[in-house]
C-alpha cells in the first residue's frame, strides 16, 4: 500500500491571491486567497470561490510567493514619518469657483 | 401539442434534476473547499435550470402542478432521464466526466433551442448555454489534468472512460415527444447533435491522452422509464422529505 506522504497533498498545493473588480468599482481589489496546481485553476477557482455572489467584473490571480510585500517590522520607519507631513495633503489651496467640482 | 411538450420538458428537466441531486451529493466532502464551491455550484445550475423546466411543464399540462409535484411527487418509472445522469459519483474522475460529456452535449442543445419557435425555452437556453458553457471548461481542464497526470489519476480517468461512454449514445437518441417538438420547431433535434459534442470530447481527450473506447453494448432506456438499480436510491432520499411532510415548503 501507498504510504500516505507520498500522496499529493491539499496543504502543497501553491498559495494564489485573488483580486476582484466589482462591477461598480474602477481598481481590482484583494478578496481573499485559495489554492491551485496552475494558473487556470485558479482562475476558476477564484471564479467560483469569490464570485458567487454577482461581485466580480474581472479576476486577477497571482501566486502569493510572487509578491513581495513590505516588512512589517520596518513599518514605524516606513509609514510614520508621513504622518506629520499633511502639507503633502492638497488642502492649502483656495480653489477658484469657475473651476467648479475637482 | 401541450402533452407531447409536456413530455419533451420531463426529460429534459429530469436530466438537469437528477444530475443536479447528484452533484449536489459532493457538497462537504469535495476533495479541496475550492472543488467543494465549483461542484455545489454546478449542482444549483442544474437544479436552477431543472425549476424553470419544470414550472414551464406544469404550466404547459394545465392540471395544476407545481415545480415541487413534478420533481418530487413521481414515480421512479415517471422520471425519463438518460441513464448518464444517475450513475453513481464513484470517485472525482467519474464526477468530472459525467458532467463534461452531459455539458458537452447541452451547449449546442441550448444553442439550438436559443433559436427556435418557443420565447420561454429560448429565455431559459439564453442562460443555461453559459453555465453548461463553463462546466465544460472546468470539468474539461481536470480531465487534462487528471487524464494527463499521475499512474494513478490516469488510471481512474480511463476507467470513468471505460464506464460512462457506454451512456452517452443514448443523449442523442430522440423519444417520440422529442419528435414532435422538433418537428414543431420547439425543442431541438438530439440525434443531430453528436457532431458537435464530438467537437468538443475528441479535443480533450486528445490532450488528456484518453481513448475513445468503442462499445459493444450502448445503454439506454431512461427515456421510457427504464432505470438502473441506483435511480431508487437517488429518489428514496430527494423524494424523502416532502413524503414525510406533504406540501411543506420553505
Amino acid at each position: 500500500m501507498m504510504a500516505d506522504d507520498t500522496k499529493p497533498k491539499v496543504q502543497n498545493l501553491p498559495l494564489w491571491e485573488v483580486f476582484i473588480r466589482p462591477r461598480t468599482g474602477l481598481a481590482h481589489k484583494h478578496c481573499g486567497s485559495l489554492h491551485a496546481s496552475d494558473a487556470v485553476l485558479a482562475m476558476q477557482a477564484a471564479r467560483d470561490t469569490y464570485t458567487r455572489r454577482g461581485e466580480g467584473q474581472s479576476v486577477w490571480v497571482v501566486r502569493s510567493s510572487d509578491i513581495a510585500a513590505s516588512d512589517p517590522d520596518r513599518a514605524a520607519e516606513n509609514f510614520d514619518p508621513a504622518l506629520e507631513k499633511i502639507y503633502r495633503h492638497p488642502s492649502f489651496y483656495d480653489i477658484p469657483d469657475d473651476v467648479g467640482h475637482m | 401539442m401541450d402533452s407531447t411538450l409536456f413530455a419533451a420538458l420531463i426529460e429534459l428537466a429530469d436530466d438537469h434534476l437528477i444530475l443536479g441531486q447528484r452533484v449536489s451529493e459532493w457538497c462537504g466532502k469535495g476533495p479541496i473547499l475550492e472543488e467543494d464551491l465549483a461542484m455545489s455550484n454546478m449542482a444549483l445550475d442544474m437544479i436552477g435550470q431543472a425549476r424553470g423546466l419544470f414550472s414551464y411543464a406544469g404550466e404547459v399540462e394545465r392540471k395544476g402542478r407545481s415545480e415541487d409535484d413534478l420533481a418530487y411527487l413521481r414515480l421512479e418509472k415517471d422520471y425519463r432521464n438518460c441513464l448518464l445522469v444517475e450513475r453513481p459519483n464513484d470517485d472525482f474522475a467519474h464526477t468530472m466526466l459525467r458532467q463534461f460529456y452531459f455539458a458537452a452535449f447541452m451547449e449546442p442543445y441550448w444553442q439550438s433551442t436559443a433559436e427556435l419557435q418557443d420565447a420561454t425555452l429560448r429565455g431559459l437556453a439564453g442562460k443555461a448555454v453559459k453555465e453548461a458553457a463553463y462546466h465544460i471548461r472546468h470539468t474539461g481542464e481536470w480531465i487534462i489534468r487528471m487524464g494527463d497526470g499521475t499512474a494513478e489519476s490516469a488510471a481512474r480517468m480511463a476507467a470513468a472512460v471505460n464506464n460512462l461512454h457506454i451512456y452517452t449514445g443514448e443523449l442523442f437518441e430522440m423519444s417520440d415527444a422529442a419528435t414532435a417538438c422538433a418537428e414543431q420547431c420547439l425543442l431541438p433535434d438530439r440525434a443531430k447533435l453528436r457532431a458537435a459534442w464530438t467537437a468538443t470530447v475528441d479535443p480533450i481527450f486528445a490532450r488528456a491522452r484518453l481513448n475513445t473506447p468503442d462499445v459493444e453494448f450502448p445503454q439506454s432506456g431512461g427515456r421510457s422509464g427504464q432505470h438502473g438499480e441506483e435511480m431508487g436510491h437517488i429518489l428514496a432520499e430527494l423524494q424523502y422529505v416532502q413524503r414525510a411532510y406533504p406540501g411543506l415548503t420553505w
